[in-house]
């Protein structure tokens, strides 16, 4: 639908044609049908969206006796107060450290095993084997092994310890980043490492001096999915830990939401809370990822 | 020869970390305790002859089926519609990444929030219509996850289907339109069939994820009210972790896994291609 228009579009800037619509009006050219569509979608994405903003800076008293479309007029930090005092800068460091400590070693090894497996896969069964069990650990549902991953935890006696969420985040965020990187290493022209052979780096020294900084734009990319998806984790911590000490946020909104369940101001703050950072990061790091594959492009 | 190499290598591997979900299905483990006894078919008797099963099953196949219906043509239509250039729709796409952000846990606090009959929107605006008892009727919950399972997808399913429309060579339009095709036409006759793999690849990854459906479930309504919501993943978690039976909650799992391979199989026969390709051009 919509298509037509657009490609048609596409086609007259890339070959700069003569235009020969000239059978319909404009406004009949429209995709009415999509964009009715994709906007009444908006909508529904954002009022949501907009009602947890607006409604984490207004007090409970005047939650119940304001439209809850309207933003508050006088608005108030009190509902975060409230939920910084019931220990959420605990739970966010408890998040930030079970995120860093998976994310970080997830994705040097995938780095270093998506190198290896891009220059060694020729010569050695070895590393292909490898390769071939990280594409098949992509088959695997968290939910399907989470009963022996629980087993092995309480067997290494790490139950109920922040140590018991980052392993096994680390072992399911190792296959994808390693796909996606060595699909990555895979486009360096050979050239470069052959030239970097020749002045007699070694593979240790190409790893980092090549084929990192080649990599930076899919190391961005697979750093920030791999943090989204241990930031938001639910299942491993609800049945890894135990204690309050070690709840990290997603875990923590729970609890605060199954306490405070009334005080609806308070628990849509705890929610803008938990997200807040994950947004600033999508900020800064969608350009990053972006800026990275042009400047990937323009070599 | 690397082609058997490779089915050797999944036939062995791709087996072994289920065996522990596998063997664990033959023992009577509590989950308290640091040994695990066996216990033989034991499990699997109970669980294959306990009505629960074929009720998870049912409420799983209903929210695969009814999350499928309700995503795949609005995503379609999203996406074609943002495949456009022009700037607006670009912006588009960039909020409608928002809903990814957040974590399951966060959503499903947001719509409890939001739907509870006394406290929320609907009770506050005072609309009749929105002032249901949302998670406390069977039906009406379903539908709520349905929704707000949607709510999070169509905008990530509405990006794959933009990538796909962009691929399509734009004189494949210029031809039909020499020919006189209409709009419409050009929908059916060339976006949809060019559409194909996008189609399977954005289909794979809602029905086989829908299988692993929790969080979302069980913050909202933990499987309730009754067991109305009670789908296979969360029928898995109260069994093994709030009953303390491992033996029977490992053969769910093993369902499970079943379940998914023979979906992702079914899916990619009826697309006609390699899944795992279609899949790859998906990521």
């Amino acid at each position: 639908m919509t298509i037509v228009l657009d490609s048609r579009e596409a086609g007259k800037a890339a070959h700069a044609a003569p235009s020969s619509n000239g059978r319909r009006p404009r406004w009949m050219q429209y995709n009415w049908l999509g964009g009715l569509a994709g906007w009444l979608w908006l909508v529904i994405v954002l009022v949501p969206i907009y009602w947890i903003v607006i409604t984490s800076f207004k007090l409970q008293t005047d939650y119940f006796s304001t439209n809850p479309l309207v933003p508050p007029s006088s608005p108030t930090l009190e509902n975060y107060r409230f939920v910084l005092e019931n220990h959420f800068v605990r739970y966010f460091f408890n998040s930030v450290i079970v995120t860093l400590g998976a994310v970080v070693p997830a994705v040097v090894v995938s780095f270093m095993a998506a190198y290896a497996i891009v220059r060694g896969s020729a010569v050695s069964r070895f590393i292909r084997t490898v390769n071939a069990v990280f594409l098949m650990g992509l088959a695997i549902p968290l939910q399907a092994v989470i009963i022996p991953v629980y087993l092995l935890i309480i067997k290494l006696q790490m139950y109920d310890s922040l140590g018991a969420i980052i392993l096994p985040s680390i072992a399911f965020a190792i296959p994808l980043s390693v796909l996606v990187l060595s699909n990555f290493i895979r486009d360096i022209p050979k050239e470069l490492f052959e030239s970097m052979r020749m002045d007699g780096a070694t593979e240790w020294g190409t790893l980092w001096r090549l084929a990192l900084p080649l990599t930076r734009p899919a190391l961005v990319t697979v750093t920030i999915y791999q943090g989204l998806q241990v930031w938001n984790g639910f299942l491993l911590p609800l049945i890894l830990t135990q204690s309050p000490e070690r709840r990290v946020l997603p875990l923590a909104l729970t609890a605060f939401q199954g306490q405070y369940n009334i005080n609806i101001p308070a628990v849509l703050a705890s929610v803008m809370l938990t997200t807040l950072p994950i947004l600033v990061l999508y900020v800064v790091g969608r350009r990053q990822m972006l800026s990275g594959l042009t400047a990937g492009f323009g070599k | 020869m690397s082609v058997s190499y490779t089915h050797l290598a999944f036939t062995i591997f791709g087996i072994v970390p289920l065996i522990g979900v596998l063997v664990l299905s033959f023992s009577s483990w509590t989950g308290l305790t640091q040994n695990v006894p066996f216990s033989g078919l034991d499990s699997w008797k109970s669980v294959l002859t306990d009505p629960g099963l074929p009720h998870a099953l049912w409420i799983t196949f209903l929210i695969m089926a009814l999350s499928w219906l309700a995503q795949t043509p609005l995503s379609i239509l999203i996406g074609v519609f943002i495949a456009g250039h022009q700037r607006y729709r670009a912006v588009l796409a960039v909020l409608f990444f928002i809903p990814l952000l957040l974590s399951q846990a966060a959503i499903a606090i947001t719509y409890k929030m939001l739907l509870d009959p006394n406290f929320g929107l609907g009770a506050s605006l005072g609309w009749g219509f929105l002032q249901q008892d949302w998670l406390g009727e069977g039906k009406l919950a379903i539908g709520v996850i349905i929704f707000v399972v949607s709510w999070q997808w169509i905008p990530f399913h509405s990006l794959i289907y933009q990538g796909g429309v962009r691929q399509i060579p734009t004189a494949m339009y210029e031809a039909a339109e020499i020919d006189g095709a209409g709009r419409v036409r050009k929908f059916f006759s060339i976006t949809l069939p060019q559409l194909k793999y996008t189609i399977i690849t954005s289909s794979t990854l809602m029905v086989v994820g829908s299988l692993t459906f929790f969080d979302l479930i069980w913050v909202l309504t933990a499987g309730g009210p009754a067991d109305a919501t009670r789908a296979l993943a969360v029928d898995m978690y109260v069994r093994g972790f709030r009953s303390g039976l491992m033996g029977p909650a490992s053969a769910i799992a093993v369902i499970l896994v079943l379940l998914g391979l023979g979906l992702a199989l079914l899916v990619r026969r009826l697309g006609g291609r390699d899944a795992a390709e279609s899949q790859l051009e998906g990521i």
